[in-house]
């Protein structure tokens, strides 16, 4: 040290502090805590699409409702909380200082196990928006944007009294990750309440498609990817004992990251009604991903340069290098998806669900593993219970994330030629849906199988982190620290830049100001839709909006999680139309909030269902499946034959939607609890008539049959070209 | 599509953000030493 000491005038007093580790230790428990429910849930749900009879016929078991679940546990509750374990532990030791508050990192924690808490009541109980990772209700968004909020004046806070100059790349990642989660998050919650606990998104159909890719890319963007990347700057080299390969790479692959990152997100509309010039956009972008991302990976796996002794024996670098291979293939795999004619055969197929769990299984689950494997005895000053159980967990999870991948991968491929496949003459070799589905069941057990699998390691990791906790000394302590404190200005280039750097780093806590301006502009964007909403719908005359009673079928379709099994998208190729019929336009969705075009085809399209089945169909489908299609996998939902339809709420209903834009008249909406009644009355009498039983006019089949005949009648009706 | 006219400036607002905080941390001279970091970074074990 003494050789770098040559300028004694610039170096402050030294400063002794302690580290909070215990916040560190918070987070790393209830990321283990929630990851044993979010796999267990995953496992549960795979083996749901395996047998139907798991959904129980219970309404709050049922795959619509647990889905999403499993993704929102998945990605905020487990990867959420490991994120923060990380965060909080590395950036203390890379800015030598203790967190800007304690009081902060408490109201962070406990805030967002709240907010966790609250998602898993409520998206069981069908209270959902139905856009994808981003399901849940308005008022638990509000808490989810205050939390973050608090998080990031509490890290930039960190960053302002730190006592390290320079912010090592791990602290690079993570503002990335801090600032764009935040304005993602604003943008694509846009929501006018009805009530407490259901609101209407301010887009609709296209532009509603466009914000949330936008948001759903960029959440595995910001938060399963580039804070992941910053841990791994971290936690790999300390691991190894080795310095990143190349740090001039790691700031230039962060560069072009986040540059480039924003704009993939059309790749997941390919073919669909989105304008195409946003598609082609939305797909050079991803594949140019591929060179930053490798980057990463490369800087990742060069790492270990002459440590390879040291991973063949040491669990936590298996688990790292597994990490960064499996984050490789997936930001090979990726790129290629994006390709409009590869997407064309991988959308809505298993293979999208399979490329997801190499990225989530792989990648983001061994990084957490592997941080916490070396996290925990220096947390609890102790040594891991056993290396030998936690190879196991590597063997174990590697093999279930294999298997897992591999076997929705040929899943996904089986069933998309199956779809595509045209005979000589012109017609579809297999015509009925349900054939594909039931030829790719026994790959559905094997993905289960390897869910399990994987599961189980995790098992193993608990039972071992539990052992060696217990292990440790009883007395726990902050770890000590010392720094001489930071003289700010002490740049040898005296530009005139510099001086106003001087005078703003002197000035109050610059970055939470800063913090708090981000946070003005999102709230800005979050206003501005409002005032142009009107503009918002392009409104067509051959398209009639919803009537009460279809508007109130189309929320429970909601609720229900339909649109994780079905789309309403027809893409323009042959295949499709000859399938489900004229492919899709954005007109015809234009009242449709949330749009629900879908990303996964576990069961057919639904864009043109309307009027393709008479009313009894439905009515008996919705009550068994298999009662009409012979071998469908789909679940009962014997619930909404008991369930009363709520019609009181409707005029509310139809104000907001007016207010959004959507032509009603003042007299639909003050009559629409009794126009709603009067239309399912005569629905139910329909059905009477054929055969159904009597009394089912109150009962929330009605609206829901309502809302399925609706769809694609507009395009039936010739109104639209 | 008016969607476009609110998401393309966002996306070019986030992106000018990156490019001038890029500028601005260069000018600090952040990233004039892009070698001993990583080595520092081992060097502060505890006791």
């Amino acid at each position: 040290m003494s050789t770098i000491n040559t300028q004694p005038a610039l170096q402050g007093e030294m400063e002794h502090f302690r580290y909070d580790d215990g916040i560190v230790k918070k987070f790393l428990v209830m990321s283990m805590i929630f990851a044993l429910v979010a796999f267990l849930v995953g496992v549960l749900i795979a083996f749901q699409l395996s047998d139907w009879r798991l959904n129980f016929n219970t309404s709050f078991l049922t795959f619509g409702r647990l889905r999403p679940l499993h993704t929102n546990a998945a990605i905020f509750a487990f990867a959420g909380n490991a994120i923060f374990a990380g965060i909080y532990y590395s950036t203390q030791r890379l800015l030598k200082t203790r967190m800007f508050s304690d009081t902060l990192s408490n109201i962070h924690f406990w805030g967002w196990q709240l907010i966790i808490v609250a998602a898993a009541v409520t998206l069981p109980l069908g209270v959902s928006v139905a856009k994808e990772y981003a399901e849940l209700e308005w008022p638990i968004d509000l808490a989810i944007t205050l939390v973050w909020v608090v998080f990031a004046v509490n890290f930039f806070g960190t960053i302002h009294k730190r006592r390290e100059k320079h912010m090592y790349v791990a602290i690079w990642f993570y503002i990335a990750t801090i600032l764009t989660v935040a304005l993602l998050h604003v943008v694509n919650s846009i929501n006018l309440p009805v009530s407490l606990w259901k609101s209407y998104p301010v887009f609709a159909s296209a532009q509603d498609a466009l914000v949330q890719w936008w948001y759903g890319h960029n959440a595995v963007a910001f938060f399963l990817t580039t804070p992941f990347l910053g841990l791994m700057y971290y936690y790999l080299p300390k691991a190894a004992n080795r310095p990143v390969y190349s740090y001039r790479l790691s700031i230039v692959h962060f560069w072009s990251l986040v540059f480039i990152y924003i704009w993939a997100g059309p790749h997941h509309l390919l073919y669909t009604a989105l304008p195409d010039w946003a598609q082609t956009l939305g797909m050079i972008f991803s594949v140019m991903l591929i060179a930053p991302s490798w980057g990463g990976m490369i800087n990742g796996l060069l790492t270990l340069r002459g440590a390879w002794d040291k991973v063949r024996v040491d669990p936590i670098l298996k688990m790292f290098v597994a990490g960064l291979t499996f984050y490789g293939m997936a930001t090979f795999e990726g790129p290629m998806m994006s390709i409009k004619s590869v997407n064309l055969l991988a959308h809505y197929t298993d293979w999208i669900i399979g490329h997801v769990h190499g990225g989530t299984l792989g990648w983001n689950g061994f990084m957490s593993f592997a941080m916490f494997y070396w996290l925990v005895p220096k947390l609890w000053r102790t040594n891991l219970y056993s290396v030998r159980l936690a190879n196991w967990h590597f063997w174990t999870g590697l093999l279930g994330t294999l298997t897992y991948y591999i076997s929705m991968v040929v899943a996904g491929l089986t069933q998309g030629l199956m779809l595509r496949a045209i005979d000589a003459s012109g017609k579809l070799v297999y015509p009925d849906f349900v054939e594909t589905a039931t030829k790719i069941v026994p790959l559905y057990w094997v993905r289960a199988f390897g869910g399990t699998l994987y599961l189980a390691g995790f098992i193993l990791m608990i039972y071992n982190i539990w052992m060696t906790v217990r292990s440790a000394p009883a007395k726990q302590q902050d770890e000590e620290a010392q720094a001489p404190k930071l003289v700010v200005g002490e740049s040898i280039v005296n530009t005139s830049v510099d001086k106003l750097h001087r005078k703003l780093e002197g000035m109050g806590s610059l970055f939470a100001e800063l913090t708090f301006i981000a946070v003005l502009i999102g709230g800005a964007i979050e206003i501005l839709p409002t005032f142009f909403v009107g503009e918002m719908v392009e409104a067509h005359p051959g398209v009639t909006p919803y009537t009460a009673l279809q508007l109130q079928g189309r929320d429970i379709y909601v609720r229900e999680g339909c649109y994780v099994c079905h789309s309403q998208m027809i893409r323009p190729v042959e295949a499709e139309t000859l399938r489900y019929g004229a492919y899709s336009r954005s007109e015809e969705s234009v009242y449709d909030r949330p749009f629900q075009w879908g990303s996964k085809r576990t069961g057919p399209d639904l864009a043109r269902v309307g009027g393709k089945y008479p009313d009894l169909w439905h009515f008996r489908h919705m009550l068994n499946p298999r009662d009409v299609v012979n071998g469908s996998i789909m679940p009962s939902y014997p619930w909404l034959f008991e369930n009363r339809t709520d019609f009181k709420v409707l005029s509310r209903k139809l104000e907001v939607m007016t207010q959004l834009g959507v032509p009603y008249t003042e007299a639909q909406v003050k009559s629409a609890e009794a126009d709603a009644m009067a239309e399912a009355q005569a629905l139910a009498e329909g059905l009477t008539e054929q055969g159904a039983p009597p009394k089912t006019a109150d009962k929330e089949i009605i609206p829901l049959i309502a809302y399925l005949q609706k769809l694609g009648a507009d395009f039936r009706k010739g109104g639209i070209k | 599509m008016k969607i476009i006219h609110l998401m393309v400036p966002m996306a070019l607002m986030m992106g000018a953000g990156f490019l001038g905080a890029f500028i601005w941390f260069v000018r600090k001279g952040q990233f004039d030493d892009l070698e001993t970091p990583a080595h520092r970074i081992l060097l502060e074990e505890e006791k």
